[in-house]
Formats: structure tokens, C-alpha cells, sequence
């Protein structure tokens, strides 16, 4: 006797019907401070404390919502580029088919501002001074008592030889923000005929969402077979060999993709040639595709480079594991995928982890309390086909001042399952849910 | 040369700050399980138990189980093994005292009104209060998803996860659809 799989995975498909934008409009007051239109940089310092927190992604918007929860008193002001946010995790899904629209990806700040008084200022920070503790943008100045930094990233274009910042995108889609990069992406696979090649460049370690680009292998792979099976993947990874769940990953693509993608490691692509549809390993070996998805070298958000507040390495933001205060600016947080978090990858579960580690000592320094040992998560899914997903997960504590990861504990799934591509989508549901409400 | 040393000072002044940090409150463990359980344990994902409001000693008894692999997990299993017991009791307890989260879902009526009459024949006497509360380490189940709900089911009649010997004697008489109202009973209690 069973229950009838099918049953519960219509239910679960109801339930998803309603979009997220739709459930947190269900449960808001649709009012209040910040909500709608959004403020200026331009407001005037109150007589209080005040906190911007700069980037409203896993990280930012998390930071937002616990300061705010954790101490009221607190004038908390997100200055975010973009009105929506769109998830990067399942953006891949999106990529091979899975999902028809973006709209389970996307949620907008409203009812995160009005159920917790968040101050929203859509703007584009040009400028930090740590010094003076002020923020710009375009539309004005503000000071802030402590800045929460949670730009994600950036790219070191510079290292690819013939790639332009602006333009190669266009051609080359990296859909490693995503957004009209992922639609991109997705366009070209759909235009390109049966029998092409479609081309993956993977940037050295770390970069954001490590098991990010063999997931996207894994969708690309699982399009092509269904609609266009005489075409191909070649991976150029500059690592070694897959960053993560590598087994899994492995035993996914002889499962359901086999002969289909050539995985090739240690091929750290240096150049391309937009107009020659190529790209070149170490300069030399040219590979040609039809579709080139080259996601490039990365580094913390420029905004972070600029501010001064990366390290000894020029990418990434050293900060104190218990704080992530800055270890460069005193009164600066930053986390995310632009922050040294030790042993916690570059993930959204990660960020949103982080960041309720940094609201709550945060909060506790402001109040001149004393801080608390962090605790984090990171939990992350990724799928092999529409059906069958695997997870990597771990628990971190700080030892010897830096995040490890608890001995013994965490790890990957033991196979590929069914159940875990259920478990994720619900992951995704809460994850956003929490961010956005 | 003074860079090299102001250095150096802020990075000792920064590390004896981490060394005075107190040990995990519960609220900084249980944040790290939100991403996943929803904002104080409040689950929006249909697959995921809300925590909000659940009896201490069911989730400490159940993390203890994910912990030996005596019950059945995906990731929970790997994620228990980074806490220890007290961490459990701790968790257990802030959860236990959040607001039960009130889930809005389609449920059907007739299916409910069935699961009614079941439950009290069948369940009340260690699902106490329509399933708001547990005896002993039973778990509370009032508003939790039903998807949610069918999953574990479906993974106790596979005997994936070991029923109590009390449950296994009220659920073997029990038809599928009669299973079906109980769940569907449980998660429309508010």
C-alpha cells in the first residue's frame, strides 16, 4: 500500500499555481513605511540609528528584515538597483525548459517593506565613503551609523582576452545574474539546430554557486535530448574537475545524458572571438560553438573594489566571522557572495544565513551588547533532470576565527532522487517567501 | 611597515572580539533552519513542515533520529549530525514557542468533516487537541501542509519510517482514503 506519488506531486503543483508575488500579497497590509514608490538617498539623517544595507538579494534582504525584527528602534534603508529580484537558483531550470516563465523566480520588496518597515531606495550606489560613513547614488547622499554591504558579484572581465564588458554578454550570454541573461540564454538554445555544439566555460574557483554550471550542463543536456539529440556540451572548466557533487554529477550525465556532454577539466578559457563564435583555452586551443555560455572570472561587486573594502587578493571582502564586519572598514558588514565566509561557499542559502548571523551582532554592537558565536546553514539543490534533484549540506561554527564546517556532519545526497527535486522546490518557495514578506 | 602593524592590531583587537562572542543563542541556531522552515519555523513551501508551534520533545526526538539515521531523511539526516543533543532542546524549545503557523491551502470540506469523526475514534488519545498537541514526543500536526503530511505517510506505509507500535494498530485497519481524510483533517486545524 502507497500513497499515489502523482497525488501529492498535483497538490504540490497547485499550490505552486499561485505565485509567490501572488502568496505574499495574500498575507501583507499592502502599506506602510518605504512600500511602493520608494525613497531617495536623499533623506535627511533622522535623530536615531540608522543602518543601509546595499543590495536587496539572499543576503541584503534578509539583513533588512532581522535588524528591523531584532530591534525596531533601528532606521533600516535597502538601496537596491532593480524593483524585482530574480532567483538565480532555479534560473537554470528556466534555461532547459522547466519552468515556461520567471515568474516563481521573482518577487518585488513591497510587502518586505511594508510588513517590517524597510525603507526602500531603488538606486544605484556609486559611492561609499567608510570614512564619513555616507552612501551615494544618483539621487543623493546618506549617512548611515552601520552599512551592510551585499553587492554579489562582479566579473574580471580583464582576464578574457576580446570580451566586452557591455557587448559580449549579448553574443555570449554568461546568465550568471539572473534576469534577460537567463531569457538569452534560453533563446539562443531554442534558435540553435539539431546537431550544434553548445559550449559551457566554467571561471576558477571560487565563483558564486559552485554547483551552479553542472546543473546548467545538466538542463541544457536535458533540453537538447528531448528536442535537439544529436547536438553536444563541451564543458571548459578551469578547475580541475567539478567543483561540487562531482560523483553525483557524474552519475547523473551517464544516467540520463550519456555521450552527450564532454566534460573537460583543467581548460581555463582566456579568449574570446565573439564574431568566430570561439573561445580560446590558455589563448591557444580554440573551441567553436553555436551556443557559448562563457561565465566569467569573478569577483565581489564592484561597489566593494571601489569602497576599498576587498583584500590582500583585490576580489573578495575579508570580514570577522562572528560580525562580518569588515576587517578593512570598521562599521561595514558584508556579506554574501562578496565576503570571505571561511568555509561557507558562495551560495543564496549561505547568504541568507549570513546575514541573520550579521543582523543579530550587528544589532548586539549597536546596542552595546555582547556579541553571539555564529551558526550557520548552507543547504543547496541541484537538479539533473526536471525530476530528480541532489542536495549538498553542511551546519558551521567558528573555530580559531574562522567558519568551518562541523566535523562530521553535512555532505551530499548518497544517489539522485526524486524526492529531493520535490524538497527543492519547496526550499525555493520558503526562501524567497522569507525575503520578501 | 605601520600598515603591517595596524594590521596586525586590528586583526588581534577583531579576534579577541570573535573569542568574546557567547556560545549560539537559541534564536541564532534556529534562524540558520528559517531559509528552509520559513521566518520563526512558519513553513510557505508544501513540502516542508512548519516548526512554529510544534512540542519540544517531537522535534528533539526527531532530530535525535535524523542524528542516528533510525528515521529516514534526505538532508535532515546530514544536517542534524552538526549539533549536539543540547542544541536539540534548545531548538525544540524556541520552536515550540513560536505562533502555530496558520497555512492557507485548498483543502476539501467533505474530506475534512471524515477525518473528523477518524481521528477522534482513531488518534485523539496521543494526537491531543485536534492535533494541536502531542502526548509524550508525538507530534503536533494542526496546519501543517498537506503535501507535507501525504509524504510522510506514504514513507510510513513503505515502512521507510518506522511507525509507533500504538499508530501501526489504529492505521493497519485504515483504508488509504481514510488516511487521506486524517491528513486532510490535521491540516485544516487552525
Amino acid at each position: 500500500m502507497t500513497f499515489d506519488r502523482r497525488n501529492f506531486l498535483k497538490l504540490l503543483g497547485a499550490g505552486s499555481g499561485a505565485t509567490l508575488v501572488g502568496c505574499a500579497t495574500g498575507t501583507g497590509t499592502g502599506t506602510g513605511a518605504g512600500a511602493g514608490a520608494g525613497g531617495s538617498l536623499a533623506m535627511p539623517k533622522s535623530s536615531g540609528k540608522r543602518v543601509v544595507v546595499i543590495g536587496g538579494g539572499f543576503g541584503g534582504s534578509i539583513a533588512a528584515k532581522y535588524i528591523r525584527m531584532l530591534d525596531a528602534s533601528i532606521e533600516v534603508v535597502l538601496v537596491e538597483r532593480n524593483r524585482q529580484f530574480v532567483s538565480c537558483p532555479f534560473s537554470n531550470l528556466y534555461i532547459g525548459g522547466a519552468l515556461k516563465d520567471m515568474s516563481s523566480l521573482t518577487m518585488g520588496y513591497d510587502q518586505l517593506a511594508a510588513n517590517h518597515g524597510v525603507k526602500m531606495v531603488y538606486d544605484s550606489v556609486t559611492a561609499i565613503d567608510t570614512a564619513n560613513r555616507t552612501v551615494t547614488g544618483a539621487s543623493g547622499t546618506l549617512a548611515y551609523d552601520r552599512l551592510v554591504l551585499a553587492p554579489g558579484i562582479d566579473f574580471r572581465t580583464e582576464e578574457l582576452e576580446g570580451y566586452d564588458a557591455a557587448t559580449t554578454p549579448l553574443a555570449m550570454p554568461h546568465a550568471w545574474k539572473a534576469g534577460p541573461q537567463t531569457q538569452l540564454l534560453r533563446q539562443q538554445l531554442e534558435a540553435m539546430r539539431d546537431g550544434g555544439t553548445v559550449v559551457i566555460s566554467i571561471p576558477p574557483a571560487p565563483f558564486r554557486c559552485p554547483p551552479g554550471p553542472y546543473e546548467r550542463a545538466s538542463m541544457v543536456a536535458m533540453y537538447l535530448k528531448a528536442h535537439k539529440p544529436r547536438s553536444k556540451i563541451v564543458i571548459l572548466d578551469a578547475n580541475p574537475d567539478i567543483v561540487s557533487k562531482a560523483g553525483l554529477f557524474r552519475k547523473g550525465w551517464a544516467k540520463h545524458y550519456a555521450g552527450m556532454i564532454d566534460y573537460r577539466g583543467a581548460k581555463r578559457v582566456t579568449a574570446v572571438d565573439v564574431k568566430a563564435r570561439s573561445v580560446f583555452v590558455e589563448g591557444l586551443e580554440e573551441v567553436k560553438g553555436e551556443v557559448i555560455n562563457v561565465i566569467p572570472p569573478q569577483r565581489a561587486g564592484d561597489i566593494a573594489r571601489s569602497a576599498g573594502l576587498v583584500g590582500a587578493d583585490k576580489r573578495w571582502c575579508p570580514v570577522n566571522p562572528t560580525t562580518f564586519e569588515s576587517t578593512v572598514a570598521k562599521g561595514v558588514h558584508v556579506i554574501g557572495d562578496a565576503c570571505v565566509a571561511g568555509a561557507m561557499p558562495k551560495s543564496g542559502y549561505s547568504a541568507n544565513s549570513e546575514a541573520k548571523v550579521c543582523a543579530t551582532n550587528l544589532v548586539a554592537m549597536m546596542n552595546g551588547r555582547e556579541t553571539v558565536e555564529m551558526s550557520g546553514i548552507n543547504t543547496c539543490y541541484s537538479y539533473i533532470t526536471d525530476k530528480e534533484a541532489v542536495s549538498v549540506a553542511a551546519v558551521y561554527a567558528v573555530k580559531d576565527g574562522a567558519i568551518i564546517a562541523v566535523p562530521n556532519s553535512g555532505g551530499v545526497s548518497p544517489d539522485l532522487s526524486e524526492l529531493e527535486a520535490v524538497y527543492a522546490s519547496s526550499w525555493l518557495k520558503n526562501i524567497l517567501v522569507e525575503m520578501s514578506t | 611597515m605601520i600598515r603591517t602593524t595596524a594590521w596586525a592590531l586590528a586583526a588581534l583587537t577583531l579576534a579577541s572580539g570573535a573569542a568574546l562572542a557567547a556560545p549560539p543563542t537559541p534564536e541564532m541556531l534556529a534562524n540558520a533552519c528559517s531559509g528552509c522552515h520559513g521566518t520563526f519555523g512558519g513553513s510557505a513551501g508544501p513540502t516542508m513542515p512548519s516548526l512554529a508551534g510544534q512540542s519540544k520533545e517531537a522535534i528533539v526526538e526527531a532530530m535525535k533520529k535524523f542524528k542516528s539515521g533510525e528515521r529516514f531523511s534526505t538532508i535532515m539526516g546530514r544536517l542534524a549530525k552538526g549539533y549536539s543533543e543540547a542544541d536539540f532542546v534548545a531548538l525544540g524549545d524556541y520552536f515550540s514557542k513560536q505562533k502555530l503557523h496558520v497555512t492557507k491551502q485548498a483543502l476539501d470540506p467533505a474530506q475534512v468533516a471524515k477525518g473528523a469523526s477518524l481521528q477522534e475514534a482513531n488518534c485523539s488519545r496521543c494526537h491531543l487537541e485536534d492535533g494541536k498537541e502531542g502526548k509524550d514526543d508525538t507530534p503536533a500536526m494542526a496546519s501543517q501542509w498537506l503535501p507535507y503530511l501525504q509524504i510522510q505517510m506514504a514513507q510510513y506505509l513503505s515502512g521507510k519510517r518506522k511507525m509507533p507500535e500504538k499508530m501501526e494498530e489504529k492505521v493497519k485497519p485504515l483504508s488509504v482514503a481514510d488516511l487521506e481524510a486524517l491528513l486532510q483533517f490535521y491540516a485544516s486545524v487552525k
